[in-house]
């Protein structure tokens, strides 16, 4: 998983509330194969006039220029501001994967849906949680500055605004720390690879039939 | 202090470490990979830059997808484009990792859970994962058998363990002797139907007693694989002299020296005689019959000389209603007699009945006789490429065919219709596979779950019959 420390990107203005896992990536793309990939289907069909088909070549299609992420000002946002209660509706994990995959590195709300919040954190992604109003300040700046960008430092729990405003969010500890060291289950079951390996040996001394057998 | 179960002792010569969590790491000898839920794993391998902590742990077989119809054209003639892409990726996967695969028509590709004892890749006293709940069917051979999701795939692809919490142990005792044309398949059934199918959630479930004791290891695979039926997500059996013969020899079983090794070390994998259960179900084997569903859960089931029961009878509503849901969607009516049941379909085959001796008892009943003319189909799918072999080494394939009944390709096959062997809207099929949910054979397929030899039986009469007329 990627880690997350500190970074660094332009921001975008997502103004709608309730965006559902449908909407960030529709039920036809999800036969895929791939967990990467979806980058090009976030938000199909919001982003695009025609109907998407999984499989197809995106780049020819007629885009919706009002789409927030199609407008020019907006082009290679990393940091995406939304309104309540996004990421509702399946769990599927296909939502972060295509934010990641179409590359989103944090989302800013007033609030997530559990499933989504928790789906992020296995996926690299920082969900941050911010008053209405601390949401309603940043739409307003990023809607009057072209080429806003937003720091968010995650070891010191806070964003940072183009004027050096610094606000301050919360988040669980042990969360904090598998995203600072960019851990998943994964991440978390190497750090004890010397377990492994060493249970490992015992195994092999004790059934060494086990090993290499199959090749 | 008192003994160790089977399930204790396996667990606990895994144990890698405690978490802080209260879960345990343990250590998994073997992973089997198929088609359908590997994909995503190795891609997050890949994104992650990981490589699999051990290659020589991983086999891999695709099973889910593959057409059951002459298949000589490999890959390339799969004709569902999600299908044939499913099987490529694992092709390329199992490439680039360097991990062994039987590949579509290698002769011994089949069911993952056919082919990985087949080939004595599971062994006894092993940890074993696969993507699919009916890995504990490999818990016949005394091995901690788990089915896992694609993340838990990926994860022991990348670092050889599991992340789990300890189960419960039941003991399900058979005692006593099977009556004649009376099947592994029906005890597993009516085991399920006195526990229910969510009788066995949060417990390994033990096989102990009698019945099992004598049962070949194919009927102890056939019965550990519907341990998850019952809700377990483990069976397991002691490994005994049986469980020893049906090993030795296999391709990826202990050789020379290492054998005797192995034997020695595999004694101990059975329960202690003191060892304590946190729950004990005790069914005298003679009680039995042979066994049908009539329901949409594997609990909904009956001898063949029952009836369909009545929600007249049931005082809980909750069971009033899944009664009346069922009945309506199987097209039957309350105190129907099972064997009044009309079939438009067969499927013999599975992960539950692919084997040599599932389709040697079909074989025995449909010998000399016809398929009926209300059915309009009566496949038989063996597990493996090997089974396939075997089968037409004994001329079962003959008798198959020459009675009416089209003899397949190995796979899952009807199992799920992942492929293209599915059930119409609305007919019903005797089926020897392990799910009789809604849809699971097709839309709107009705699957009334049976032994091989019922099966069989089945298919000549054109409804249910107790086989034990047949075979007298
Ligand atoms: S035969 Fe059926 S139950 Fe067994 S692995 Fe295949 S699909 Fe699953």
């Amino acid at each position: 998983m990627n880690k997350f420390t500190l970074h660094t990107g332009v921001a975008a203005p997502m103004d709608r509330a309730n965006i559902d896992t449908d909407m960030i990536i529709p039920k036809q793309f999800l036969k895929s194969i791939k967990r990467s990939g979806f980058g090009k289907n976030l938000f199909d069909e919001l982003r695009y006039l025609d109907e998407g088909q999984p499989d197809q070549e995106c780049t020819g299609r007629p885009l919706n220029e009002d789409f927030v992420l199609n407008q020019s000002r907006y082009q290679g946002a990393s940091v995406l501001f939304a309104r309540e209660n996004f990421g509702c509706g399946s769990s599927r994990e296909h939502a972060p994967w295509a934010l990641e995959d179409f590359g989103i590195r944090s989302v800013i709300a007033p609030s997530f849906a559990e499933i989504f919040y928790n789906n992020c954190f296995k996926n690299g992604l920082l969900p941050i949680v911010l008053s209405e109003e601390q949401v309603d300040q940043l739409f307003t700046e990023v809607q009057a500055n072209e080429g806003y960008e937003l720091t968010v430092n995650l070891e010191e729990q806070v964003v940072v605004t183009p004027s050096g405003e610094r606000i301050a969010f919360e988040i669980d500890d042990f969360r904090k720390h598998c995203l600072l060291n960019g851990l998943d289950d994964i991440g978390l079951t190497l750090q004890h690879a010397d377990d492994i390996r060493a249970y490992e040996a015992k195994r092999q001394a004790e059934a060494p039939w086990l090993f290499g057998a199959i090749k | 202090m008192a003994g160790q179960t089977l399930y204790d002792k396996l667990f606990d010569a895994h144990l890698v470490r405690t978490n802080d969590d209260g879960s345990s790491l343990i250590y998994i000898d073997r992973q089997v990979l198929h088609e359908v839920t590997s994909p995503q794993a190795f891609e997050g391998l890949r994104i992650a830059g990981r490589q699999p902590w051990r290659i020589d742990a991983n086999i891999a077989t695709p099973d889910h997808n593959v057409p059951t119809t002459e298949r000589s054209g490999g890959v390339e003639q799969i004709v569902d484009p999600v299908s044939k892409i499913q099987v490529k990726t694992l092709d390329d996967n199992c490439d680039e990792f360097g991990i062994l695969e039987f590949k579509m028509n290698d002769q011994r590709q089949g069911i993952v859970h056919v082919m990985a004892p087949e080939q004595g890749a599971i062994l006894p006293g092993v940890t074993a994962v696969c993507g699919d709940s009916h890995t504990a069917t490999l818990g016949a051979l005394g091995a901690l058998a788990h089915g896992v999701g694609t993340s838990e795939v990926e994860h022991v692809l990348a670092t050889q363990c599991l992340i789990t919490k300890k189960m419960k142990n039941m003991l399900v005792r058979v005692d006593g002797e099977l009556g004649l044309g009376v099947t592994p398949k029906d005890v597993v059934l009516h085991v399920i139907g006195v526990i229910g199918t969510a009788g066995g959630t949060g417990y390994a479930i033990e096989f102990g007693g009698d019945v099992f004791r004598n049962m070949s290891m194919e009927g102890r695979m056939t019965v550990c694989n519907m341990a998850i039926e019952a809700g377990a997500r483990v069976g397991l059996v002691s490994v005994d002299q049986i469980t020893v013969d049906y090993v030795e020899g296999r391709s990826f079983a202990p050789q020379g020296a290492q054998w005797e090794l192995a034997v020695e070390a595999w004694k101990d994998l059975v329960s202690d005689a003191d060892a304590e259960f946190d729950e004990t179900v005790v069914i005298n084997g003679a009680d039995i019959d042979p066994q049908v569903t009539w329901g949409t859960s594997p609990e909904m089931v009956v001898s063949v000389n029952d009836q369909v029961p009545n929600p007249a009878n049931e005082t809980d509503q909750v069971k009033i209603d899944g009664i009346n849901r069922a009945l309506e969607y199987m097209g039957l009516n309350a105190d129907q007699k099972i064997t009044d049941i009309k079939l438009d379909r067969v499927f013999i085959g599975s992960c539950t009945n692919s084997r040599i001796e599932d389709l040697r008892d079909a074989a025995k009943v449909v010998e000399g006789r016809k398929v009926a003319d209300n059915i309009i189909q009566a496949l038989v799918v063996p597990g493996s490429g090997l089974v396939k072999e075997q089968a037409e080494k004994e001329g079962l394939d003959k008798i198959f065919v020459e009675a009416g009944l089209e003899w397949r390709e190995p796979g899952c096959s009807m199992c799920l219709a992942m492929n293209p062997d599915k059930l119409g809207n609305g007919e019903h099929c005797a089926s020897t596979s392990n799910r009789n949910f809604e849809g699971r054979q097709g839309f709107g397929g009705r699957t009334h779950l049976v032994s091989p030899a019922m099966a069989a039986a089945a298919a000549v009469s054109g409804n249910f019959v107790d086989v034990r007329e047949l075979i007298k």
